[in-house]
């Protein structure tokens, strides 16, 4: 049932790394965004991030606030967003993680959301605004542990610190790439390979790098360092740029399989 | 009467309010920064160069002042004013500003970032940047850029870059975030002065601290004046640090608190900015408080015709003071605080900032129900130069 380690196992076993897709669900539409999300799983993509929107966003660059913000314009709710998951569970076995504010869950009750998140067909969760110290709160109250909790590991994040993460993490690690918003650009690829080896050293987690990777260059040079490629801002863009096509979906899926072709090794 | 208020705990919560609500980038810094504040603020140097530039720069101890002529005019309590508009750069944030960049410079850090609303928290970092010689950006939303023009120039003037915030309604909510996400990015070299008791731990507590010495002040004087202590403190509340700077140092006596929000165009409206009147409890900006939001948790937009109030948020000591009873919070209206603010104008020759005329406001009517043997203390936050423009074209248009 673990479809999470299924997939690092599956990948592991061909000698790929993981990609793991961002979208802001609902964005443009929820119909659009189920097509959407449809095309990129036929296209390949091994893991999904189903962002719930919030109407303030700090951890995020403009991209993600405009997708963020378009969402919530088409009545987005955390409510909309487990319904999605229940509609990608029907057709995929992907992988899916939640990701959202900690307000939204707050709102919605933390016992509820662990509930209806399983019971919809969700695998993991990532609150970007919940860290250890707070969030006892939340898993407290969940009725057991078969939602994956995976966390963030900053630049900043000291190397004791990051075990004390790691120890209270599930699933896999998503190490941020710099310290900045999402979809800040400047790729520092041998500043990443150290922050990747130091987190070896304290995890037996997997490690997803993302922040500001945006082409297949990009994800063939992280490729060669961590299990997975989180691309985020990159589809968003895609998203904002095509609104008015009706080919968007099939744009996102054809993004989609470039850059899963640079997560297999040998490809060039 | 009450037990002793001994908050925050350990981890920066005020009961279940506070906290520490942020990204992982953020956290080492703000564990640092409490590490930091910890060690920097207790030390013998750092309290005499503070007290030193508070006394000789910022001009305190501000005056405590008998309003008598309102007093006399309203037959009531008598109202004794806090006079934080005399202060440097005429308003209450600069004991904080002062407090932070000092702590930055023990800390090492050279830049300094902040989010302003009324633009008085980003004239009063933009000052204190100048007098530490430290590079300065301020966060500041459009549709305050307009409404508090003379700030946005001396801000400029003071060698700060005021960096304009077109998202959300482009306020105070929208310069907060605007500021955390630079700050993100900038976080190794650059300390991040949050202008009010809001944001996550240390921030609440830490402001408070360097806030208190309104209350300080004014229990000493007013025990010196009258020989008792007050009846009733009133402080207008924005993100609340002005109120909590006058009411902390009261907290264990028997005096009551009273926290004015702004009620905009009324509460029975959407167009307000009561966050605890008519708020529930989220997690904004770090910390866990009062919030106005739906009921799925998008946060609302606030309004009200002060930019220093208009924020859906509050800080966690005050949703903790309102909880425990140990503080009363109500709202004053737009038009209510126009009154406020020409009486004071009228009747004792001073003109109170926006914020500060929701205090007076509150201090008018409560002042008439109460007997002449009360003794109410209204923290006059600031001065109301920046907002005469805003005055003008109302009172012009009701021509
Ligand atoms: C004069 C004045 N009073 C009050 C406030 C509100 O802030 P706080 O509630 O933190 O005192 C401001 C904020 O800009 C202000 O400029």
């Amino acid at each position: 049932m673990d479809r999470l380690k299924k997939t690092f196992d599956r990948l592991a076993e061909k000698g790929e790394k993981a990609l793991v897709g961002f979208v802001s669900a609902g964005d443009p539409d929820m119909e659009t965004s189920l097509e959407i999300i449809r095309n990129m799983c036929e296209a390949g993509l091994d893991i999904l991030e189903l962002g719930v929107p919030f109407s303030d966003p700090t951890a995020d660059g403009p991209v993600i606030q405009r997708s963020s913000a378009r969402a919530l314009e088409k009545g987005i709710t955390l409510e909309t967003v487990l319904e999605m998951t229940r509609r990608i569970r029907e057709y995929s076995d992907i992988p899916i993680i939640l990701f959202s504010y900690y307000n939204p869950v707050f709102a919605f009750g933390a016992r509820q959301f662990y509930t209806f998140a399983l019971e919809k067909g969700a695998d993991g969760v990532l609150i970007v605004d919940l860290p250890p110290e707070e969030s006892d709160e939340m898993t407290g109250v969940w009725e057991g542990n078969e939602l994956s909790l995976i966390r963030l590991i900053a630049p900043t994040t000291p190397v004791e610190r990051m075990k004390t993460i790691s120890d209270s993490a599930s699933g896999f690690l998503y190490m941020v790439s710099k310290t900045g918003v999402t979809g800040s650009d400047g790729l520092d690829t041998s500043a990443i390979e150290s922050y990747v080896k130091t987190l070896r050293s304290v995890t037996h987690l997997p490690i997803c790098v993302g922040f500001g990777i945006s082409t297949p260059e990009d994800v063939r040079a992280i490729s060669k360092m961590a299990d997975g490629i989180v691309i985020g801002s990159a589809f968003e863009r895609l998203i904002e740029n095509h609104l008015e096509d009706d080919d968007l979906p099939e744009l996102l899926g054809k993004q989609t399989r470039l850059f899963k072709n640079a997560t297999r090794k040998g490809y060039v | 009467m009450s037990t002793e208020h001994a908050y925050p705990d350990l981890k920066g919560h005020f009961g279940p309010y506070g906290g520490r609500y942020v990204g992982e980038t953020l956290m080492p810094a703000i564990l640092e920064l409490e590490e930091a504040y910890h060690t920097y603020a207790k030390e013998p140097a750092f309290i005499s160069e503070l007290g030193t530039l508070l006394s000789r720069y910022v001009g305190r101890p501000t005056p405590l002042y008998h309003a008598k002529r309102l007093s006399d005019h309203l037959k009531g309590a008598a109202i004794y004013l806090k006079r934080e508009d005399l202060a440097h750069t005429g308003a209450h944030k600069i004991n904080n500003t002062l407090g932070q960049a000092l702590l930055a410079r023990y800390m090492g850090k050279k830049k300094l970032i902040a989010e302003t609303g009324a633009g008085q928290h980003g004239v009063a970092t933009a000052t204190t940047a100048a007098l530490f010689g430290m590079a300065c950006k301020i966060f500041m939303g459009v549709e305050d850029i307009k409404r508090q023009a003379p700030n946005v120039k001396r801000m400029e003037l003071l060698g700060a870059t005021v960096v304009p915030v077109d998202s959300g309604t482009g306020t105070l909510k929208d310069a907060m975030n605007e500021a955390m996400r630079y700050w993100v990015g900038a976080v190794e070299d650059t300390f991040y002065i949050i202008g009010s008791v809001a944001g996550p731990h240390p921030y609440p507590v830490m402001v408070r601290d360097f806030q208190k010495i309104i209350g300080i002040e004014a229990r000493d004087q007013i025990l010196e004046i009258t020989g008792k202590l007050p009846t009733t403190l009133i402080a207008c509340v924005g993100g609340g640090s002005n109120a909590m700077g006058l009411f902390y140092p009261f907290i264990d006596d028997d005096v009551e608190m009273i926290g004015v929000e702004a009620a905009g165009l009324g509460i029975d409206t959407d167009k307000h900015a009561a966050t605890l009147g008519m708020g529930s409890i989220g997690v904004l900006h770090g910390s866990k408080s009062y919030v106005l939001q739906d009921k799925f948790g998008q946060i609302m937009e606030a309004h009200s015709i002060s930019a220093g109030l208009d924020y859906p948020g509050v800080g966690p000591e005050h949703a903790l003071l309102k909880d425990i009873k140990r503080a009363t919070y109500v709202s004053i209206t737009d038009k209510e605080a126009l009154e406020g603010f020409r009486i004071l104008c009228t009747l004792e020759g001073i003109i109170p900032a926006l914020e500060s005329s929701h205090a007076i406001a509150c201090a008018v009517s409560t002042a008439k129900e109460r007997s002449s043997e009360d003794v109410i203390i209204v923290n006059l936050s600031g001065r109301g130069d920046k907002d005469l423009g805003t005055v003008f074209s109302i009172f012009d248009s009701k021509k």
